[in-house]
C-alpha cells in the first residue's frame, strides 16, 4: 500500500476508535458531563491530561521550533513542564479538596463574589479560545498534506469528531477518548524518533542517542552541530542569544501559565480522593515527559538531516519532500546565484519572510514568488518551522506507515486538546454564567442541556477558526500563557494559601494583571511591532515573558488593596480550612 | 494539630519548590552558561539540563512529594483517630 492510502487506513482506524469510546461513555447528569463523575482513574487521568494538554503546538509545533532556536528553545521544555511542579505541590489537591465543577466556581465562592466568578470566566474563555485557534490550524495543516484533501473539508471533518464526542459525552467521553488520543499520540512521536536516533547516532534511545557520537565517527552529534551551524552564519546550536533575564521571564511565564490553564486545572477535579489528584500530576507529568524530552533529540537530528539533505542538492534531484511542501506552500526556494543548486544560510531568504507565490514556475521548475529575494543574504531557503515533525520521517527516508502513523497522531494531539478546551468553555458558559449568575432557578436537566449547546456554538466557532484562521494566532499564543499566568494562577494561588485575601483584593489583582499584560502585549505585538525588540522593553522582558511580570503586580496589588477592606467574612476562613485539610 | 499539619505541609512544600528552582531557573538558565564549559559524553552539563535534566528533576519532585504528603497524612489521621478515642 502507498502512504495515502495508508494514512487514510490509520486516520480512519483510530477515528472510528474515538467515536466507539464516546458511544460507551455517554454523559447522563451534569457530573458526568462537567467532571466524568469523579471516577477516573489516577493513570488514565494522568494520560488524558497529557492528551489534554499536548497540543498541535507541542506534537507539532514544538520540536520544529527548537530545531531552529537550538539552546533558546529550551525554555518551551523547560515552561510546559515545570508548571506541573505548582500545579501538584500548590493547586491541584486543594482544588480537588474543593470539589466543585469549574475554575471560575472556585474562584466565585472563596471570593464571595460573582464580579470575581466574571472576571474569571472572561479571562477564561479568552485563554480557551486562543488556543482553540491553534488547534483547528493543525488540523488543517495534517490533512492538507496527507490527505491531499481541502484545508476548510478537514477542518469541517475534525469539527463532526469532536462534536460528537465532546456534546454526547462531556468529560467522560472526552477522558476515555483523550486516553486513547495519548496511545496513538505517543507511539506516533516515539517510533520515528527511535528510528532516527539508530540511524544517524546508532543508540536506539532518542533522549541519549542525540548526545551521542554520529555513527561510524568520532564526532559527536551536538558538536558537528554546533560547528555546521557556526558554519553556515547561524549561532552555535547550543548556546543561548537571548538575555538571561528574557529567557528566565518567559520560561516563568509559561510555567505559571501552565499552572493556570483552566482545561488542564479541571482534569483534577474528575479523579476520586485528594490524594488521587497529586499522584496524578504526578503521572500526567510522566506521560508528558516522554515527549517532552523526546523532542529536543527530535530537533537536533531534524536539523542536522535538513541541512545534510537539502546543502548544495540540485534542486532537480532535491528529496520529493522538498517539493511535497514546496506545493503547500510551506517552503520556497529563491535561487539567488542562479547556479540551480540550493543553499541553505543564516538570514531571510525573501524580503517580508513570507513567500507569495505567483502561477509561473521557474528556470529549475521551483514555484516563483512575486516577494523579491532578500539580497543581503545567501540564504535561498524559506522553511516554516511548523513541517520539521512532520517531515521528519520522510527527510530521514522511514517508511511509508511510520508517516501515515505520524499523520494519526498530530490528529489525535490537536483533536484531543481542542476537546478539553471546548468543554471548559462551554462549562464556564452553562454552569458559571447560566446557573450560578443569570438563571440560578434551571433544574439540572436544563443545564446539562445548555451545556450542550454551548459546546455546539463553541465547536463552530473554533472551527471558523479553522477556515478562516485569523492572521494573528502564532502572535497571541504569548497571550493565553501570559493572561493565565497574571490573572488566574495568583487568584487561585492566593485563595488556597492567603486566607487574609479578600474580595477587594483578588478583582483588583486579577484586573490589574489582566490589563497590564494585555496592554503591553497588544502594544508590541499589533500597535508598535517595529518597535518589539530588547531595547525598548521593559527591562529586557519580550511580550512572551511579560505574563511573569503581570502576575508579580497582580500579587502586589491584590496584597495592597486587600488591607484596605474588610476581612474575608467566617465561612471563607472555615473554608479554606476545610480546603487544607486532608 | 491542623496547625502542626499544615507548617509541616509547608516545610516540605518550600524544600522541593527549592529545588524546583534549581534545577530550572539555577541550572537551565542561570548557571547554565558557567556549567556548559563541563561536559558528560557528548552533552555540555548546561545545555542538557535546560533540556532534559531540569524535565527528569520536575517528575522526580512530584512523586517525592505524592510520598511525603501520603504520609503526613496518614499520622495526621491517626492522631485524629487518637484524640477522638481517647
Amino acid at each position: 500500500m502507498d502512504t495515502q492510502s495508508l494514512t487514510y487506513l490509520f486516520v480512519g482506524l483510530s477515528f472510528s476508535l474515538y467515536i466507539g469510546i464516546a458511544i460507551w461513555s455517554r454523559a447522563s447528569s451534569t457530573n458526568d458531563f462537567y467532571i466524568a463523575g469523579k471516577g477516573v482513574h489516577p493513570i488514565a487521568n494522568g494520560m488524558a491530561t497529557a492528551a489534554d494538554w499536548m497540543s498541535a503546538a507541542s506534537f507539532i509545533s514544538m520540536a520544529g521550533l527548537i530545531a531552529f532556536l537550538g539552546k533558546d528553545g529550551s525554555v518551551y521544555l523547560m515552561g510546559w513542564t515545570g508548571g506541573y511542579v505548582l500545579l501538584a505541590l500548590l493547586l491541584a489537591p486543594y482544588l480537588r479538596k474543593f470539589g466543585q465543577y469549574t475554575v471560575p466556581d472556585f474562584i466565585g465562592t472563596r471570593y464571595y463574589s460573582n464580579l470575581a466568578r466574571l472576571v474569571a470566566v472572561i479571562c477564561l474563555i479568552f485563554i480557551s479560545f486562543t488556543y482553540v485557534a491553534g488547534q483547528m490550524r493543525g488540523v488543517g495543516i495534517v490533512f492538507s498534506r496527507f490527505l491531499e484533501v481541502d484545508i476548510n473539508l478537514g477542518v469541517i471533518i475534525g469539527m463532526c469528531i469532536v462534536f460528537f464526542y465532546a456534546v454526547l459525552g462531556g468529560m467522560k467521553g472526552i477522558t476515555y477518548t483523550q486516553v486513547a488520543q495519548y496511545c496513538v499520540l505517543i507511539f506516533a512521536y516515539l517510533v520515528p524518533a527511535i528510528f532516527i536516533s539508530i540511524l544517524m547516532t546508532g543508540n536506539p534511545i532518542p533522549q541519549l542517542g542525540f548526545g551521542d557520537t554520529l555513527v561510524n565517527t568520532d564526532t559527536y552529534l551536538l558538536d558537528k552541530l554546533d560547528k555546521v551551524t557556526v558554519d553556515l552564519g547561524f549561532n552555535a546550536y547550543t548556546e543561548n542569544t537571548k538575555t538571561n533575564i528574557d529567557i528566565f521571564c518567559i520560561t516563568a511565564a509559561l510555567m505559571f501559565g501552565t499552572a493556570g490553564l483552566p482545561h488542564v486545572i479541571v482534569r483534577f477535579f474528575t479523579v476520586p480522593k485528594v490524594s488521587d489528584a497529586r499522584k496524578s500530576a504526578g503521572y500526567a507529568l510522566v506521560f508528558i515527559a516522554i515527549l517532552y524530552s523526546t523532542a529536543p533529540a527530535v530537533s537536533a537530528f531534524a536539523r542536522m538531516n535538513f541541512i545534510d539533505s537539502v546543502q548544495e542538492v540540485n534542486y532537480q534531484e532535491a528529496p520529493s519532500w522538498f517539493r511535497n511542501w514546496e506545493n503547500i506552500g510551506l517552503i520556497a526556494w529563491k535561487d539567488k546565484n542562479e547556479d540551480g543548486l540550493i543553499q541553505y544560510s543564516a538570514g531571510n531568504a525573501l524580503e517580508g519572510i513570507k513567500p507569495d507565490f505567483s502561477n509561473e514556475k521557474g528556470v529549475s521548475g521551483e514555484r516563483v514568488t512575486i516577494n523579491d529575494p532578500d539580497m543581503t543574504n545567501n540564504n535561498e531557503v524559506y522553511i516554516d518551522r511548523d513541517i520539521m515533525v512532520l517531515a521528519n520521517p520522510e527527510i530521514a527516508r522511514l517508511p511509508g506507515w511510520v508517516v501515515a502513523l505520524v499523520a494519526a497522531g498530530a490528529l489525535a494531539a490537536a483533536l484531543s486538546t481542542a476537546a478539553g478546551l471546548l468543554l471548559v468553555i462551554s462549562a464556564s458558559i452553562s454552569h458559571d454564567l447560566l446557573k450560578k449568575m443569570f438563571m440560578p432557578k434551571i433544574t439540572e436537566k436544563q443545564e446539562l442541556f445548555y451545556a450542550r449547546c454551548s459546546a455546539a456554538v463553541a465547536i463552530l466557532i473554533a472551527g471558523l477558526f479553522g477556515i478562516y484562521p485569523p492572521g494573528f494566532v502564532a502572535q497571541v499564543v504569548a497571550f493565553a500563557f501570559g493572561l493565565a499566568a497574571a490573572t488566574i494562577f495568583p487568584a487561585l494561588l492566593m485563595g488556597i494559601f492567603y486566607k487574609r485575601l479578600n474580595k477587594e483584593g483578588a478583582i483588583a489583582g486579577m484586573i490589574s494583571g489582566l490589563v497590564i499584560t494585555s496592554a503591553y502585549i497588544i502594544n508590541f505585538k499589533f500597535l508598535n511591532i517595529d518597535l518589539n525588540s530588547s531595547e525598548y522593553w521593559f527591562l529586557g522582558v519580550s511580550p512572551e515573558g511579560f505574563g511573569f511580570i503581570g502576575m508579580i503586580l497582580n500579587f502586589c496589588i491584590a496584597i495592597l488593596v486587600s488591607f484596605f477592606y474588610a476581612r474575608p467574612p467566617k465561612n471563607v476562613y472555615l473554608m479554606v480550612d476545610q480546603i487544607r485539610e486532608p | 494539630m491542623y496547625k502542626d499539619y499544615w507548617r509541616s505541609n509547608l516545610k516540605i512544600l518550600s524544600i522541593l519548590l527549592t529545588v524546583w528552582f534549581f534545577v530550572s531557573f539555577g541550572f537551565g538558565i542561570i548557571f547554565s552558561d558557567f556549567l556548559d564549559q563541563f561536559k558528560i559524553g557528548g552533552f555540555k552539563i548546561g545545555f542538557w539540563f535546560a533540556q532534559q535534566g531540569s524535565i527528569y528533576f520536575f517528575v522526580f519532585l512530584i512523586f517525592i512529594y505524592v510520598y511525603l504528603m501520603n504520609k503526613l497524612d496518614k499520622s495526621y489521621k491517626e492522631k485524629m483517630n487518637k484524640n477522638k478515642s481517647d
